[in-house]
């Protein structure tokens, strides 16, 4: 996406919801939505349109795990990091899956294609270990049917 | 005639393979032309029985699981959708003892209704909460949730009929009603559940709350990581609109009620209320001190409700039944049935809606048939990650606020998480402080320092180094933490460290005599 084509974007979104109340975090979502990530340079704008400082916008993006700053992979692994996880082999499956990608937390593969984010519960914790990929959730996880699902979603 | 046959949407069905057994039976019906209809239904809370398939006969729904693709044509070879015999037959699913052992209220109609079908909804007793509220009045409605004896199921227990009762009686042009829905405590998936196996019931419970406190608009604060509850609470919302259950005359009653959903982004901090409503507001979700408290001036600085998805979800049933009814379950000042989370290390995880008063042990064995390692439970964190690790010793205490209170243990949300003899307290301990400075909204000392100490300290310990020093330090860095602490985040933490640290002395390399707390 070119930078003018980015900025219309952001506009478009900012326009579209910052009449309602408390219209921040929507704004930050729709624009993650649409483009991956909230870039630095669209920060000046959604902060004047919302009559905030870029202080207070940048403050709040980097107060939410959720938001990135920076584009991500292709695909997002989570792992959850929870206690039921962790009480089903969770440190196991985290381990493969970093051996596995050569990555650690909060990382990308070089070719672009997996981010690894920590998550803390899944709220699947009656089919411990849990990971979730985009919006794609598995249970019972082995390091086997890790190995199953990247293949997956690498093809 | 066609057969219907149920296989649930429930994002942990999903997660083990429910999409696949759909399109397989799908795929196998056509090919051998027979005239079948998938309903995705909510999840019966039997995740180890999940993907699970029912098939809908004569004598009531039937029961297979779990399924896998790879099992559906042998299924149909063994006549299943006929009630036929397999290796996969559970026989029919409320006469699993599991199932049939519960006392279901709030969950009455999860795993049995399409939870997007208002039709499904109002057929199986939908609506006969609301239509009670609407015929009396304001303090009227209360004075239900109070008889009720009603506590906040998100943690903190506080009495629902009295925060209300706050907000019925404080004047102002706007009110709102938030319904907390950060699910973050581990272990826990109540609310998750409630969401997308029985959206209704959640707004119904948010609309007579709004009508008993003169509230016209709700907030669902819900957490980003789940997805699959913000497509189906979207979808039961415009159905609930469009049937005018919501909107500018709810149901020809001149009354007001406006719901939507917000996304939080990944902040744990943001299920205590305060921290919640700054990040409504647009902001980072900072801890606020309180008083004021919110039912005085909380978002916007109106009156404001905040209950958890389970508390306002149980509002229908005590409307419909009358608060005597709902009192009459449970023990103590503990009223009502919980939705308890069997979670981590079981045989048999799930939801089990039971009275107060069920202990820990028969939870853990009669339901949870133990650990699924096959080695003795050592350990169960209950009530989420601040909660305290119980030992073994204390698996006969009843599920019970004060009972828990009593042994510096907390019920909190009902999440329970076993761990097998393999599990290392130590680190278990070091892993609450490192989540808690991660989550740390960063406000307040104790909290935002006291956690990055905490996992420096026991890391140490994990590390056996200078152990005479070093515990003393972390259980005076737990005190400053626990009296200190602005909110619950700080000022819980010290439950699982020191529990852990107390009950089980020889993960830190200590010796029991000289473990005195």
């Amino acid at each position: 996406m070119t930078e003018l084509n980015m900025m219309q974007t952001v506009q478009i979104i900012v326009a579209d919801l910052k009449d309602k109340p408390g219209s921040l975090l929507p704004i930050l979502h729709a624009v993650q939505n649409a483009l991956g990530y909230v870039p630095p340079e669209t920060v000046p704008t959604i902060a004047k349109e919302l009559n905030l400082s870029r202080a207070e916008v940048h403050g709040v993006i980097s107060f939410y795990h959720y938001f990135r700053d920076t584009p991500a992979g292709k695909h997002t692994i989570q792992v959850c990091r929870a206690e039921s996880c962790l009480s089903m082999g969770g440190k196991e499956l985290e381990n493969h899956v970093k051996t596995t990608l050569g990555i650690d937390y909060h990382e990308t593969t070089t070719d672009g294609q997996f981010s690894l984010e920590p998550i803390y519960c899944l709220g699947n914790c009656a089919c411990s270990p849990a990971i979730q990929i985009g919006n794609d959730i598995y249970g019972r996880v082995s390091t086997a049917t890790f190995d199953e699902i990247l293949k997956e979603k690498s093809a | 005639m066609s057969i219907t046959l149920y296989v649930p949407c429930d994002s942990s069905a999903v997660s083990v393979g429910a999409d696949r057994v759909v399109n397989a039976i799908a795929q196998e019906a056509e090919k051998r032309g027979v005239e079948i209809k998938i309903v995705r239904n909510g999840s019966r809370g039997m995740y180890w029985l999940e993907p699970m398939v029912e098939v809908v006969t004569e004598k009531g729904r039937i029961a297979y699981g779990a399924v896998n693709a790879s099992d559906v044509s042998s299924l149909f070879d063994a006549d299943f959708l006929n009630g036929g015999s397999h290796a996969l037959s559970l026989g029919l699913t409320e006469e699993i003892p599991y199932f049939k052992k519960q006392q279901r209220l709030t969950f009455a109609r999860v795993g049995i209704t399409d939870p997007v079908s208002l039709e499904d909804y109002i057929a199986h007793d939908g609506y006969r909460g609301l239509k009670n509220a609407l015929e009396i009045s304001q303090a009227d409605i209360v004075k239900h949730v109070s008889d009720s004896g009603l506590r906040g199921r998100g943690g903190a227990a506080f009495p629902t009929g009295i925060k209300w009762n706050t907000v019925l009686n404080t004047q102002a042009d706007q009110k709102y009603i938030i319904c907390n829905a950060d699910e973050g405590d581990s272990g826990t998936f109540s609310d998750r559940m409630i969401m997308e196996c029985d959206p209704f019931v959640l707004i119904e419970g948010m609309t007579i709350a709004g009508l008993a406190v003169s509230a016209t608009q709700g907030y669902i604060y819900l957490r980003i990581e789940y997805p699959h509850a913000f497509e189906i609470l979207n979808t039961a919302i415009a159905n609930a609109y469009a049937a005018g259950y919501l909107g500018d005359d709810v149901q020809g009653s001149g009354r007001a009620f406006h719901l939507e959903v917000r996304q939080g982004a990944g902040a744990y901090v943001c299920g205590e209320e305060t921290s919640l409503m700054e990040s409504l507001e647009g902001k980072r979700g900072l801890v606020r001190f309180k008083p004021p408290l919110p039912a005085i001036s909380g978002l916007f600085g109106k009156p404001t409700v905040v209950n958890n998805v389970i508390s306002l979800a149980s509002v229908p049933i005590i409307l419909d039944k009358g608060g005597d009814f709902y009192r009459d379950f449970g023990m103590g000042r503990s009223r009502g049935t919980l939705p308890l989370q069997l979670a981590g290390n079981l045989k048999h995880p799930g939801l089990v809606e039971l009275a107060f008063g069920v202990t820990l042990r028969e939870l853990l064995y009669d339901f949870g048939g133990g650990s699924a390692t096959g080695k003795p439970i050592r350990a169960v964190q209950v009530g989420g990650p601040l909660g305290a690790y119980l030992p073994e010793s204390q698996f006969d205490t009843p599920l019970d606020y004060e009972a828990f209170a009593a042994l510096w243990a907390v019920v909190g949300h009902g999440g329970i998480v076993a761990f097998d003899d393999t599990v290392d307290m130590a680190e278990m301990a070091k892993y609450s402080m490192e989540f808690c400075a991660e989550e740390s909204c960063g406000k307040c000392t104790p909290c935002r320092i006291g956690a990055t100490r905490g996992y420096e300290v026991m890391t140490e310990i994990v590390n056996k180094r200078d152990l005479d020093k070093n515990i003393p330090l972390l259980r005076s860095l737990c005190d400053t933490m626990l009296n200190s602490s602005l909110c619950a985040l700080g000022g819980m933490t010290p439950y699982p460290v020191l529990s852990a640290l107390n009950h089980f002395p020889e993960d830190f390399g200590v010796n029991v005599e000289h473990n005195a707390a």
